[in-house]
């Protein structure tokens, strides 16, 4: 229902405005009279930055952290409706436009949630406090002697009631409580039940809106034609030869390509892919997957890195280890291949611009809107649609640089919308990486040394290279000022090798000693964060090299493990979970188990993966994981996004990888960028630990472990440790 | 030239080159945007639409194709939102994204308009052309087995 609140909330904000931009030729969408985008609703009283109560006594809630399928609006709404009292399902959530009062607006790290644990119930806590102090001072009544319940609140004494809506205006003019005391675990009626998503039912009637669906009056489409090769230029161009198209109206240079604008979606396309056109080489370097592999081998074998990690003395212990082991691991690159392709639609007029998409980071959209347009960031409206998928890539604003590039020259109402080949081929990558393994074990199987060195690139000078070159400068101070206070915070995760290190350099096996380091290499592939970032390709490489140490110790892998996470009882507790619920040791017949815990953002998950092995088929028939992440807000979500962040991370385990040769990428769609389908996906079990402690993200923690638990069931069943992904017998 | 079909069940015309596939008439020219756009080549099943009944890859069926024919979309799976499966996918809380659904949707319901009592193999068979990049497939194959069985509570009811 909430879903749908968005649509109707414009809908009756904006209606009577709207209905006269209608008669008189006007725009449907942003119409000039509508307030700042989605900030505030007519009538509404604001209760703290995130709550708002109309006279008629509709809760509002503004989801700041977006919604992409991760369940925030359904997090968001089981936090307000406990603190209010109010059933989660009767509040209308709503995504921000870019709001000061929302700061620096991102969404990742899987940090919805835990970040608004106690801000937004503390908010919703406060807003309850001063609608029962207005109804104290209207039924002059003391306030310890009301009630609320269902939207209302209740003197029980003399059976009077008034509704939120009554109360909301002289409450929201009521000085907001500094302190507040929030209910306890024990008086949760929301918090910690199965419910059902807030945005399900739209989306299952086609009623949601994405980016892609926004529809203007007069609205053109376009499509980009860009050089295949990062770096390269547009040489020539025969715009002639499309013009005389069905529905081409526009064919002009901009800076990432050239584009096409036609009077619809298909018409664009097809003149793209008519377009005659060359391209000039460009100076940059032209990877290409087989010389990254060589050069990452040729660095771990010569290099010995810059230590994130160092403890005591690796060399001496290894030298006198029982048993040594020095293996190498690699992961390719990878696409984010959300179902939705990108897309941006943007609406100019005289006095206000308004940019419709799905995005993780509406800020930097506005600012490089109005940067690129020459308009003043006041007047540029932006409107967070649903996402059809994130996982990293909508962080990153290159669409709204094309389009407004579009708008710019057309002065036009623009829908730019990317093909799944512009996708695959035009992503932000999860980076290739390298792995070098030293270990050594005592005779009793202690692990004596720990040796890891990495090869992985930083991803800031990729992105800055893209902001000098591909988007111009104002892409660069767009998106620096957009960012603004907030970089501070994201800029170290963005930084050097330290993303590549995470799950490494802070791996919990004890050992005696350990030395973690990386070697930055930068073969010039555009690279960004993939859901789950360096985790996705650390926790393969730790948890097979660790079940490695396991067979070698001549143990079982998940005692293996259990002997060394004695600090970390949250590990420990997700095993032994797992254990049972996936019947640890005792696999149906023909199948085969392995396992792999591993902590990212705050959650620890345990994944036994059980598998079947036909010749070099490599079939995943069942799914066991216990995840232990704080306090479950919504246990039915959190199991969700285990499942998906399981089912994501076995995409990138068994089916796909992105190939670049001389520069470009060799996949394209799905029929070589190949996805898990439902005739592959695993029947997927999620049981979560008990926990009173805050809760901590859902969304990527699922992806990280999987590929080992799989590439480990696969040792299992034939003895051959695959090092590499995505995992191939046949190799 | 002009086409004609029904669409949700109501006649529609358009005047349109013949080769416009059926995603582009129905998004950009009728204004239904229920049914998406992932591939454009027949990978991913986010456009499926039925046509006759049957399933069918909007981005790959001209709109010629659809001349004197039914076309349903996700809008027109049922005219309240209840159809059996829409009523399960929200119970179990199917859509992550939800961006793949209304083409998981129209692709359950050719199966179940088909074979009210499809097994595990059968959804395989059924659903296998549709992409889930959130990875909601055993929820959408709890949700095709728990659609069946409302349809045979409700039958056995009335
Ligand atoms: S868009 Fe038609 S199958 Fe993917
Ligand atoms: S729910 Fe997101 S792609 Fe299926």
């Amino acid at each position: 229902m909430s879903g749908l609140t968005r649509r109707e909330f414009l809908g009756s904000s904006a209606a009577a405005a709207a209905a006269a931009a209608a008669t008189s030729g006007g725009l449907l969408v942003g119409c000039t009279s509508a307030p700042a985008a989605e900030s505030s609703v007519p009538g509404g009283a604001a209760l703290g930055p995130w709550i708002q109560i109309t006279p008629d006594g509709r809760v509002l809630v503004w989801a700041d952290k977006v919604e992409m399928g991760q369940g925030t609006m359904t997090g968001y709404a089981t936090l307000v409706g406990e603190e209010l009292d109010l059933d989660p399902a009767r509040i209308e959530m709503i995504h921000p436009g870019v709001d000061a009062r929302f700061g620096f607006q991102n969404t990742g790290g899987s940090d919805s949630l835990a970040s608004s644990w106690l801000p937004l119930r503390e908010s919703a806590a406060k807003a309850r406090a001063r609608l029962e102090v207005a109804a104290a001072n209207r039924l002059g009544v003391s306030r310890d002697e009301l009630s609320v319940d269902d939207g209302r609140v209740v003197h029980a004494g003399s059976g009077r009631s008034l509704g939120f809506g009554e109360l909301a205006n002289e409450a929201a003019a009521l000085a907001e409580p500094r302190d507040v005391v929030l209910k306890s675990p024990d008086q949760f009626r929301f918090i910690g039940r199965e419910r059902p998503r807030v945005d399900a039912a739209p989306k299952v009637r086609g009623a949601a809106k994405y980016g892609l669906d926004v529809r203007v009056p007069g609205m053109r489409h376009a499509a980009i034609v860009r050089p295949p090769r990062r770096g390269d230029r547009v040489e020539r161009f025969d715009a002639a030869a499309v013009l005389g198209m069905p529905g081409v109206t526009d064919v002009f240079e901009i800076s990432s390509g050239v584009a096409i604008v036609a009077t619809g979606t298909w018409q664009a396309r097809r003149a793209a892919a008519a377009l005659p056109i060359t391209f000039a080489r460009g100076e940059g370097p032209r990877p290409d997957s087989v010389e990254i592999r060589r050069e990452q081998d040729r660095l771990l074998s010569e290099e010995s890195g810059r230590a994130a990690r160092d403890e005591g003395d690796v060399e001496d212990a290894l030298a006198s280890s029982e048993q040594r082991l020095d293996v190498r691991y690699f992961t390719p690159h990878q696409a984010h291949a959300a179902m939705e392709p990108l897309n941006c639609t943007i609406i100019p007029q005289s006095d206000r611009v308004d940019v419709h998409l799905g995005t993780q980071g509406p800020t930097a959209a506005q600012d490089i809107a109005a940067h690129i347009l020459g308009r003043s960031r006041e007047d540029v409206f932006v409107h967070t649609a649903f996402l059809g998928g994130g996982f990293g890539r909508r962080v990153f604003p290159d669409v709204v640089v094309e389009c407004a590039e579009v708008v710019k020259h057309t002065n036009a109402p623009i829908q730019l919308v990317w093909s799944r080949e512009d996708d695959t081929g035009h992503d932000f990558y999860r980076p290739a990486t390298g792995h070098r393994f030293r270990a050594g074990l005592a005779a009793d199987g202690a692990i004596t040394a720990w040796d890891h060195t990495l090869v992985a690139p930083s991803l800031i000078p990729s992105m800055g290279e893209d902001i000098a070159g591909a988007f111009g400068p104002e892409w660069m101070r767009g998106f620096l000022n957009a960012a603004g206070g907030g970089l501070a915070k994201v800029l170290p995760r963005l930084v050097g090798p330290i993303m590549a290190l995470e799950g490494a350099s802070d791996q919990p096996y004890a050992a005696g000693s350990v030395r973690v380091a990386s070697v930055l290499h930068d073969p010039g592939v555009r690279v960004g964060i993939w859901r789950s970032v360096g985790h996705s390709n650390n926790g393969f490489v730790v948890e097979s090299f660790v079940d490695e140490l396991a067979h070698a110790a001549g143990d079982d892998p998940l005692e293996f493990r259990r002997g060394r996470l004695s600090e970390h009882p949250r590990h420990l507790a997700c095993l032994a979970l797992v254990e049972n619920k996936a019947n640890w040791g005792a696999p149906a017949p023909g199948r085969h188990q392995g396992v792999a815990v591993y902590e990212s953002f705050g959650t620890v998950v345990a994944h036994v993966a059980e598998v079947s092995v036909a010749g070099s088929r490599i079939r995943v028939e069942r799914v066991t994981a216990a995840v232990d992440c704080g306090r479950a807000v919504n246990p039915d979500i959190v199991r969700a996004q285990i499942e998906g962040g399981t089912n994501f991370g076995l995409t990138a385990a068994l089916k796909s990888a992105v190939t670049f040769r001389d520069g470009a990428v060799v996949e394209s769609n799905f029929h070589d960028y190949a996805m898990l389908r439902m005739n592959e996906a695993p029947e997927i079990e999620v049981h979560i630990i008990e926990s009173d402690a805050a809760p901590s993200g859902v969304g990527e923690p699922g992806t990280p472990g999987i590929a080992a638990a799989v590439a480990n069931a696969v040792f299992a069943a034939t003895g051959k440790r695959l090092r590499e992904l995505p995992l191939r017998l046949d190799a | 030239m002009t086409i004609a079909f029904k669409l949700n069940g109501e006649a529609v015309s358009l005047d349109v080159e013949p080769e416009l596939p059926l995603l582009w008439a129905i998004r950009d020219e009728l204004g239904l945007t229920g049914t998406k756009f992932g591939c454009g080549i027949g990978q991913c099943g986010a456009c499926t639409v039925q046509l006759d009944g049957r399933p069918v890859r909007g981005c790959l069926t001209p709109i010629s194709s659809a001349e004197g024919r039914a076309v349903r979309t996700i809008e027109g799976l049922d005219p309240n939102g209840r159809h059996a499966l829409q009523r399960a996918w929200v119970e179990l809380s199917v859509p992550q994204c939800g961006y793949c659904q209304s083409g998981q949707l129209m692709s359950a319901a050719s199966l179940l308009g088909a074979n009210p009592e499809p097994s595990d193999l059968d959804i395989d068979a059924a659903m296998s052309g549709n992409i889930c990049r959130c990875g909601t497939y055993g929820r959408i194959r709890a949700a095709i087995h728990r659609a069946a069985e409302i349809v045979r509570e409700e039958e056995g009811v009335s």
